[in-house]
């Protein structure tokens, strides 16, 4: 990252459609310059209409854009230093695979001899060396992908913008293209801007994450703060598993704040913050420790029976019930072969975590 | 008999098994579709066999010749009747086809105040009857002292085939896929060079789909062109009609069969066209 100089910067920006749908709501996001930027959020949140404004086709209502200093208020998508890669790839099956990704230059008026090398170099980068003459209903899904990114990547955008790029692989190939975005962004050095509402995506490939809701952005931070520093129940609750519980505040005492959830009792946990009436804690099913006995020390800890156990391969995901009906999630690594079946329903056991890992949630 | 004698069970008789959908793999469908089949085309087949009929008289086989296509063709009023019609039908498809894929693209494009009044309107000229926009189009130019000629026919062919053409147009644009010109906009091209680079190319089978259609409606329309048509130009169904009033002599036949073979030709190529474009 040069200088952590912001090569996009979106002010205020807000976009409704008709008196009542607000897509994108007082958005104020600096992106800067080279790294991978994700939007990531559920279905409905804005995301690919704050994308959609960035690129040009959607015009806000209130807010500015400035793309490396530039407002970008009134010019047309086809004047804009950025390309993007939609997320149905739109390769044009009318064209080879070298006219579709010589497309921009042709129509930017650069001649066959300039234009040759620069394909061939634009599809070696995305490893699709050798397919100039192929017609795009000859190529898988992947390669289509690969022959958009091209077609992006060849104008030298300032900043290269992705919808939902991965959406329509299969989860073997998306694993693989994750990794190769991310190569692939090191290597050319462009920003790229991905918009996904795949958690996993945007923390395996992102520098920094916008997690948006309803138009809003809850939190923007570094994939590791977002999920273990959430600041809001959402964010907690969209990004990876979580154990929520409401708590309602007793007091303060040193650096810690007094707690009591209901089923659990009073517990004291280390806050900085406000902390109000409204206030909910969260575990992380992996932070918790699960045994056959009570746990010694001043952890917090629970005990109940295992109502359910779920097996996943790697992990199990253990629920426990304890008498006054409250539910925890506990999530055991199988690390060895014996390792299943150790834990069956209605077995009598005891939950803890330590308090430092408690995340104490007052929106 | 013999093998029902060594068949060791009485097997109990079903029907031929037919799936739900394919009743038409069943005896009584198949001699219906028969008849039917045989009262909608023997009069065509008849038609074209005695053209090439040896007789005067459409009624007894005498022998096969063409000589009726040679006196046809060398016939001086039906020769140029088909000229004007093949011109009539020239110009009025280039115009209606143009329009057309228009009116097709914007009412597929462009939401306006009004949109679902006049989609209807545009389309209207392919319910009415014929005859009611012969006889419309025959008052409007009276109403503005045009006379009667090509022109007048040409113009009321380019009306009622430019519904057909924006039909056809608008069906193909149904399947596009709108992020092709987005692409193409975010890539650096101009309104105009993703029209012509994108666009069109999506569209081509479906303008020249259009267009035969227009050409093929054009070439063999009767009702509306006799309403329209002046002295002196005279398209060929109107001269077929009125060499019948005389006598139906085999010239007719021949001619009918050129104008048959003419439509069905072009209508074939337009509905291969269309479907290797879906294909696609």
């Amino acid at each position: 990252m040069n200088d952590n100089r912001a090569i996009i910067s979106i002010n205020n920006l807000t976009k409704t459609f008709g008196d009542v749908v607000v897509a994108v709501d007082n958005v104020t996001i600096d992106i800067i310059e080279g790294e991978f930027f994700a939007l990531l959020g559920p279905s409905g949140c804005g995301k690919t209409t704050l994308l959609r404004m960035l690129a040009g086709f959607e015009n806000p209502n209130e807010g500015r854009i400035l793309i490396d200093g530039q407002d970008m208020v009134g010019i047309q998508p086809n004047r804009r230093p950025v390309n993007m890669v939609f997320q149905s790839y739109a390769v044009f099956p009318h064209m080879t695979v070298a006219e579709n990704v010589g497309y921009g230059l042709k129509v930017d008026g650069v001649n066959m001899a300039e234009a040759r090398p620069r394909i061939t170099e634009a599809l070696s980068l995305v490893q699709l060396d050798g397919y100039e003459d192929r017609m795009p209903d000859q190529l898988s899904g992947g390669q289509r992908q690969r022959v958009a990114l091209a077609r992006a990547l060849i104008k030298k955008p300032k900043v290269l913008l992705l919808d939902e790029p991965l959406s329509a692989l299969d989860a073997k190939l998306r694993e693989q293209m994750q990794l190769e975005l991310v190569r692939l962004q090191q290597s050319v050095g462009i920003t790229f801007v991905i918009v996904t509402h795949d958690q996993d995506e945007a923390l395996s490939m992102a520098d920094r994450i916008a997690v948006m809701e309803d138009g809003r952005v809850r939190q923007l931070a570094p994939p590791s703060e977002l999920y273990e520093f959430p600041n809001c129940r959402f964010v907690a609750d969209f990004i990876g598993k979580t154990n929520l519980f409401k708590a309602t505040t007793r007091g303060t005492e040193g650096s810690n704040v007094i707690l009591e959830i209901k089923g659990l009792g009073e517990v004291a946990i280390p806050f900085k913050g406000q902390a109000e009436n409204d206030i909910s804690i969260a575990i992380r099913p992996e932070k918790v420790r699960l045994s056959g006995t009570e746990p010694s020390g001043d952890a917090i800890k629970i005990s109940g029976k295992v109502i359910q156990v779920a097996y996943y391969g790697d992990e199990s995901h253990i629920l426990l019930e304890n008498p006054t009906g409250v539910v925890i999630t506990a999530n055991v690594p199988n690390d060895s072969r014996e390792a299943q079946g150790r834990i069956v329903e209605g077995d009598d056991m005891w939950i803890s975590w330590s308090a430092a890992d408690t995340l104490v949630l007052t929106e | 008999m013999k093998a029902m004698k060594d068949a060791p069970l009485k097997k109990k008789r079903y029907g031929k098994l037919v799936n739900p959908l394919d009743y038409t793999r069943k005896g009584w469908m198949q001699t219906l579709l028969g008849i039917n089949f045989f009262f909608l085309y023997f009069p065509i087949v008849a038609l074209v066999a005695f053209s090439f009929n040896d007789s005067k008289r459409n009624i007894v086989w005498k022998g096969f010749t063409f000589k009726y296509y040679i006196k046809a063709y060398n016939n001086e009023a039906l020769h140029s009747s088909f000229m004007n019609s093949i011109t009539v039908a020239s110009i009025s498809t280039v115009v209606s086809t143009l329009l057309g894929t228009m009116l097709g693209l914007a009412l597929y494009r462009y939401r306006f105040p009004f949109k679902p009044a006049y989609e209807g309107f545009a389309h209207l000229p392919i319910m009415i009857p014929e005859i009611c926009m012969g006889i419309a189009m025959l008052v409007f130019f009276s109403l503005i002292n045009m006379p009667l000629s090509l022109f007048t026919i040409t113009v009321s062919h380019i009306a009622f085939t430019i519904p057909f053409v924006a039909v056809v147009i608008r069906a193909r644009m149904s399947g596009f896929d709108t992020s092709y010109e987005e692409v193409s906009y975010d890539l650096g091209a101009s309104q105009w060079q993703t029209f012509w680079n994108v666009t069109f190319p999506y569209l081509r089978p479906g303008v020249v789909a259009g267009a035969l259609l227009a050409f093929t409606l054009s070439i063999d329309d009767f009702v509306i062109t006799f309403f329209t048509a002046g002295i002196g130009s005279t398209t060929l169904p109107i001269k077929i009609y009125s060499m019948l009033r005389f006598s139906v002599t085999p010239e007719v036949n021949a001619a009918s069969t050129v104008l048959i073979v003419l439509t069905l030709t072009l209508t074939i190529l337009a509905m291969t066209i269309q479907a290797r474009a879906n294909k696609r």
